[in-house]
């Protein structure tokens, strides 16, 4: 599968919603007796592509998610290779500052080919 | 320890008394349906779609778990070792459709646990078509062209639901169901060319799923008050009626390929109203069923049930197991 990714690209938690007592590593999943933490899944779908965000799931350790991820997510040859990644490791940019923080390329033109039209139908160019 | 607090502080969740709306939130969010643009996990959204999108969603994925009771039932008594692989192979892609749609759930704030523990309270909803039973054989096969059919005609225009993570899950999901409604409506030609016997056993499943398979469209337009509002937010693209309208002319014609019919003589295509009409349905089972009073209802919950609670020395043995390679770890780097 190339793309198509389920959950929230970022493993961060939504907006709005209180942070609860939250174990950080599988350690702490154990200690807690409760959750298993959560696991962003990359799926690489053939050689020379690469990995694409595929979802999540829930783990107690780094090599069941694996073993999961390969369950829940390649059942149909989707993929040759697996990466997961701990959701609490993944570190996002802000999405309510997402207008200053990709400000920068905002009318520089002159960064795509396109922006040069006095060169048309000169050929090889 | 919360997944956020150690990142930078721009990361952190919102905490949820932050009642009032940030300045331009409402409309930034307007903005983004008007253009049919996509709400992601992050996003400011009114609480109201918070909650109509977790009811629907881990409804939805408790169907999707309740749903492979049914069929389960079958594998043992499947005619093949083929018949077998193939419904095994169905039953686990029910499981995989309900752990994407946790998940995308998830995402909205509600953990995990809290979703499995309503559903085996049973005070979480599913789909009404899981409490019926499974009689034969030929069940299988109608459940995947009728049941499956519907829930394809359903899930299609969920895949541009306007809650990124719901959209993407249902992509993956559709993928997949097209495999279950053509084995399902290969399972009934099957029979259907078979002795006379069997082409009885397939007549009499599709007797018995052709009204509850509509009725998963759920009620009609002028009873589904929530539906005005899921269409606003474009969660919904379609009416129930015209989903359910859509998919009475898809199997009117798929049936005259089995040879067999539908029990309906009012079956017909409205050429004013340019849409598929079909005899009434009992709304009343329907409600009924829905509020728990289904042939299978509390068959279908005990299992889960058990399931649950049977399963829980696995989970606890694997988190053991994870705390003392994690401590072990530790002491090597130390």
């Amino acid at each position: 599968m190339v793309s198509g990714s389920t959950t929230g690209d970022d493993g961060s938690k939504p907006a709005g919603t209180q942070t609860s007592a939250e174990p950080e590593t599988a350690a702490g999943a154990a200690a807690l007796g409760s959750a298993w933490p959560l696991w962003e899944v990359f799926v690489r779908s053939s050689r020379g592509l690469s990995h694409v965000h595929a979802g999540s799931l829930h783990a107690p350790d780094a090599q069941m998610a694996v073993r999961n991820a390969r369950d829940l997510y390649t059942r149909r040859n989707e993929g040759v290779s697996l990466w997961v990644v701990p959701a609490s490791a993944i570190v996002a940019s802000d999405p309510d500052a997402k207008g200053q923080f990709f400000e920068s390329p905002q009318g520089k033109d002159y960064r795509h080919a396109t922006y040069y039209t006095k060169s048309e139908g000169v050929k090889h160019l | 320890m919360s997944l956020h607090t150690d990142a930078s502080p721009g990361l952190q969740a919102v905490p949820a008394e932050a009642e009032s709306v940030p300045d331009g939130a409402q409309a930034h969010f307007e903005q983004l349906l008007a253009e049919d643009s996509r709400i992601e996990p992050r996003d400011w959204m009114p609480e109201a779609y918070r909650k109509t999108l977790v009811r629907q969603i881990s409804q939805h994925a408790h169907s999707e778990i309740i749903g492979m009771q049914p069929e389960a039932n079958w594998i043992t008594r499947a005619p093949s070792l083929k018949r077998k692989s193939i419904l095994m192979a169905k039953v686990q892609d029910e499981a995989g459709h309900g752990l994407y749609l946790y998940s995308a759930a998830e995402t909205l704030g509600t953990p995990r646990e809290k979703m499995t523990e309503d559903l085996i309270a049973g005070k979480a909803r599913y789909s009404s078509i899981f409490n019926y039973p499974t009689l034969s054989w030929a069940d299988m096969g109608a459940i995947g062209w009728l049941v499956d059919g519907a829930a394809i005609c359903n899930q299609v225009p969920l895949c541009r639901a306007s809650y990124g993570p719901y959209g993407r899950a249902m992509v993956r999901v559709c993928k997949e169901e097209s495999f279950h409604q053509r084995q399902g409506f290969e399972i009934l030609l099957e029979l259907a060319n078979g002795t006379g016997a069997q082409r009885g056993m397939a007549q009499d499943a599709i007797n018995r799923w052709y009204a509850p398979s509509l009725m998963m469209f759920g009620p009609p337009d002028d009873d589904s008050p929530n539906s005005k509002q899921s269409m606003a937010w474009n969660i919904k693209r379609f009416s129930n009626d015209e989903l359910r309208s859509r998919f009475v002319g898809m199997i009117v014609e798929q049936v005259k390929v089995l040879g067999l019919t539908l029990p309906d003589d009012s079956i017909r295509f409205n050429e004013d109203k340019q849409q598929w009409e079909h005899g009434p349905l009992d709304w009343n089972e329907f409600k009924e069923v829905l509020a728990g009073r289904g042939p299978c209802n509390a068959q279908r919950l005990a299992r889960r049930r058990e399931a649950h609670e049977d399963g829980a020395w696995v989970r606890e043995a694997a988190a053991a197991y994870a705390a003392k390679q994690a401590a072990a770890q530790k002491t090597e780097v130390a």
